[in-house]
């Protein structure tokens, strides 16, 4: 091959996973018996477009797969097949096949030939039904084609065409000169023109053709070769072509010497100019080749990409352009700088500041994607779960538009799926007892995102029967996590759902329930700096909301003092600093130190004996506790002193050093050093394994 | 050399020409569809329009009769991208003023031939 198209086949990836989105989308929206005609057109482009490239990259069993789902959804579009709910489900299955298949070929894996076998299969028994009606009406092959084609093999004297174009002939772009041009690259070829058909100046069109030709070509052409050059103008032309009988291939092709020029002339063009192509195509094939060696390993690597809206890398680049101008404007104030300045240097500083602020954020804004990502999943998944369930459900969401870190919205999917499917299985009642309990027969899923201060909040809510108080309670006390005679609050009993082992569905069913539970939810979500909570009222509906991080790779800190080092505390981990008053500190059992926080007692956590710090302030009276809340329980932190508040950016720890318990990562403080990010909810874990 | 309209909706197949067509020293504009095609082409003259059939917003077909009705545009060779299975698209094409058509799949060699055939 002498051009490598390897490079496009990551594209190819891209948009044919993107067009099986718009396909599953299009195919949810199709109302069986009454569909959109547009709606079917949009799943038939996608369709297409996926067959089209495939067959272009050389994924044969994926252009083979596609053509049959595009046939289908041809008939379909024409009104020949009916939009039933079978079919549509049977396309829905298709394009999650295909999906696989994509996806094990973009990793260099083996497609599951077996279910290709079997949905092809389903396909193909669709298209049958319809058979009858629609009958086998693909004419393909084209008449002249035929008649050529069945002419016995050719010989080698060579063809005799009787080539009469249409007066519009050149209307269409097309030219008699570049069909002569390639007849004479198969052979010798002499052309006699007719001008038989020329009007009367008075009469003549310019811009028809009015001339024929009888053509002949000797050479070892083949009947194809022949009728080839001549498919695109078959139905703008009368055409006879015939192999050259012996008589006539005898004639010295002098006799009819003045036609030969202008037939001659473009040959000679042509053939300097082949011999030119075959130098190009060389060059090509040797750095074609070069490049494919090159792509070769990150293609296996199946690398990711985002697509970014040229607006937001625009707004980046203006804002460097900004930062070029504060540095030029620093550099002239410190070629001659005097004290008298100052004022200018203030505030060129102030402008740097503000450069890189802003800069930040817009770089972290290329991160970012919109949230309907992963929730343009989930009208496949409520359309498909609830039919099995045998419920109704419609699926409300809203402000999908939200933008999140891309890291962030890779983690989170999984934990929504999880969500969603919990509030289809447990949360909503049937159509029948949502009937008794005087609520709609259709039950209602809400997916909602939103932005509120510089976190950002993803809601699950169903209006469906709500936690069970009474159940969760009893659990709690069986396994030990609440004692009995105390008293919870609905938000403390609630919570117990995120704890392992404490699923109160009667049964386990195929959608739900199999142990993967909502304690990896929370953990998955705390993992990229979330929390997760939940409301819910008996009767009326459970609302999960998740808080995110905007991103992972900056973080609001307070900078803490723990002997001679720089800590920092995550700031939306924070509760409040209090400085201890004896009074405020008992001692439980003698060794427990606790702190009394308004109206609880919170374990303290003395950090500088955690980390081993020499120097520290160790009278709880003289240093500071930081109350920090994670997993829903509090414990007070602490350290000699606080610092300021900063943004700081997270470098792994893991990466560079190895895991600390009780540390999250670090970061590189403005003087240099390395600060320590605290891992809250390890901290929290950390107080319960050693009280 | 040449200039040469591309107009397909998938980004994979345009920059698979496109590159294939600028390795090949031509140039080359591009289009997602037929009415990003139609005004690129109110703008700028091509001597060749090489065009999907399937697009949203304006499809092939419809493209080519917009083009055949502008003056710069009513010799110019114009080639649809096509499959095999739309026997019926290829004729639709040629109705609507097309002057032929290259059939999918096809690799850069088969369709520089084919360019190299009409622009001559």
């Amino acid at each position: 091959m002498a051009i490598d198209i390897g490079q496009f086949v990551q594209t190819f990836f891209e948009e044919s996973l993107e067009g099986l989105d718009v396909m599953e989308a299009g195919l949810l929206a199709l109302q069986p018996g009454a569909a959109d005609l547009e709606q079917i057109n949009t799943i038939f482009r996608a369709a297409h477009s996926i067959k089209g490239g495939s067959g272009t990259f050389g994924f044969q069993a994926v252009t083979g797969f596609t053509h049959v789902m595009e046939t289908l959804l041809d008939q379909m579009r024409n009104g020949r097949l009916e939009v039933s709910g079978k079919a549509v489900n049977t396309l829905l299955e298709s394009v999650d096949c295909l999906r696989e298949m994509l996806v094990s070929l973009r990793g260099n894996a083996g497609i599951d030939e077996e279910r290709v076998g079997e949905l092809r299969v389903q396909l193909e028994q669709l298209l049958e039904q319809n058979q009858p009606a629609v009958g086998k009406a693909a004419p393909g092959v084209s008449p002249p084609q035929q008649s050529a084609a069945s002419q016995p093999a050719p010989p080698a004297l060579g063809w005799r065409i009787a080539f009469r174009p249409h007066p519009d002939l050149m209307h269409r772009g097309n030219d008699p000169v570049r069909i002569f041009r390639e007849l004479s690259a198969l052979g010798e070829l002499t052309a006699t023109p007719d001008y038989r058909q020329l009007p009367p100046l008075a009469a003549l069109k310019p811009e028809d053709c009015y001339l024929s030709w009888e053509l002949v070509l000797h050479g070892e052409a083949s009947a194809e070769d022949v009728t080839e050059v001549f498919a695109w103008v078959e139905d703008e032309c009368d055409l006879q072509i015939e192999p050259l009988t012996a008589a006539f291939a005898a004639a010295p092709p002098d006799l009819l010497e003045p036609s030969t020029a202008p037939a001659d002339a473009p040959k000679a063009k042509a053939s300097a100019e082949e011999g030119q192509q075959g130098e190009l195509v060389l060059e090509r094939r040797n750095s074609g080749e070069r490049r494919q060696v090159e792509r070769r390993t990150p293609l296996a690597a199946a690398d990711s990409s985002i697509r970014v809206s040229i607006d937001k890398v625009d707004a980046v680049i203006n804002l460097v352009g900004e930062l070029i101008t504060t540095q030029s404007m620093l550099s002239a104030l410190g070629a001659d700088f005097e004290m008298s300045r100052l004022d200018k240097l203030h505030e060129a500083l102030d402008q740097l500041d503000r450069n890189t602020r802003d800069l930040q954020e817009h770089v972290m804004r290329i991160r970012m994607l919109p949230v309907s990502s992963v929730f343009n999943r989930f009208p496949r998944i409520v359309h498909d779960v609830s039919g099995k369930l045998g419920k109704q459900v419609e699926l409300a969401i809203s402000g999908e538009q939200t933008e999140i870190d891309k890291t962030v919205i890779e983690k989170i999917g999984d934990p929504l799926v999880h969500l969603v499917r919990n509030s289809l299985d447990h949360g909503l009642e049937p159509p029948d007892e949502r009937l008794r309990q005087g609520k709609p027969e259709t039950g209602n899923i809400m997916l909602n995102a939103y932005h509120k201060s510089g976190s950002i909040f993803i809601e699950v809510s169903d209006d469906g029967r709500g936690l069970n108080r009474e159940a969760l309670l009893r659990k709690g006390l069986e396994s030990g996590l609440l004692k009995p005679g105390e008293e919870y609050s609905d938000e403390q009993i609630h919570d117990l759902i995120f704890y392992p082992g404490l699923s109160t569905a009667k049964q386990i069913s195929d959608v739900s329930g199999r142990g993967v539970g909502m304690d990896v939810v929370r953990r998955n979500i705390q993992d990229v700096g979330g929390n997760i909570q939940v409301a819910s009222q008996a009767g009326a509906g459970t609302k999960i909301t998740i808080c995110l991080p905007l991103t992972l790779a900056i973080l609001d800190g307070q900078l803490v003092t723990i002997g001679q080092d720089c800590y920092i505390i995550p700031l939306l981990s924070i509760i409040e600093s209090v400085q201890a008053r004896p009074e405020m500190i008992n001692r439980v059992a003698g060794r427990n130190e606790v702190l009394r926080f308004r109206g609880q007692h919170l374990p303290i956590l003395r950090l500088y004996e955690l980390f081993g710090a020499k120097g520290a302030v160790t009278d709880l009276q003289k240093g500071l506790l930081v109350v920090v809340e994670a997993d829903g329980r509090q414990v007070g932190l602490f350290v000699d002193d606080l610092l300021g508040q900063q943004q700081v950016s997270i470098k792994s720890l893991e990466k560079n050093f190895r895991r600390v318990a009780g540390v999250a990562g670090a970061t590189i403080l403005g003087d240099g050093r390395v600060g320590l990010i605290l891992d809250i909810s390890g901290l929290v874990r950390i107080n319960n394994a050693v009280s | 050399m040449a200039t040469i309209l591309v107009v397909d909706d998938s980004a994979s197949m345009r920059q698979m020409v496109e590159f294939t067509l600028k390795e090949a020293g031509h140039q080359v504009m591009v289009a997602e569809d037929g009415q990003v095609a139609l005004n690129l082409a109110q703008g700028a003259s091509a001597d060749l329009v090489i065009t999907d059939v399937n697009m949203p917003n304006m499809d092939g077909i419809t493209l080519i009769k917009e083009l055949r009705a502008l003056p710069a545009y009513k010799f110019t060779p114009i080639l649809t991208l096509t499959t095999e299975s739309t026997a019926e698209k290829k004729m639709e094409g040629k109705g609507a003023g097309a002057t032929g058509w290259i059939v999918k799949p096809f690799n850069p060699e088969k369709l520089l031939a084919t360019v190299n055939k009409v622009l001559g």
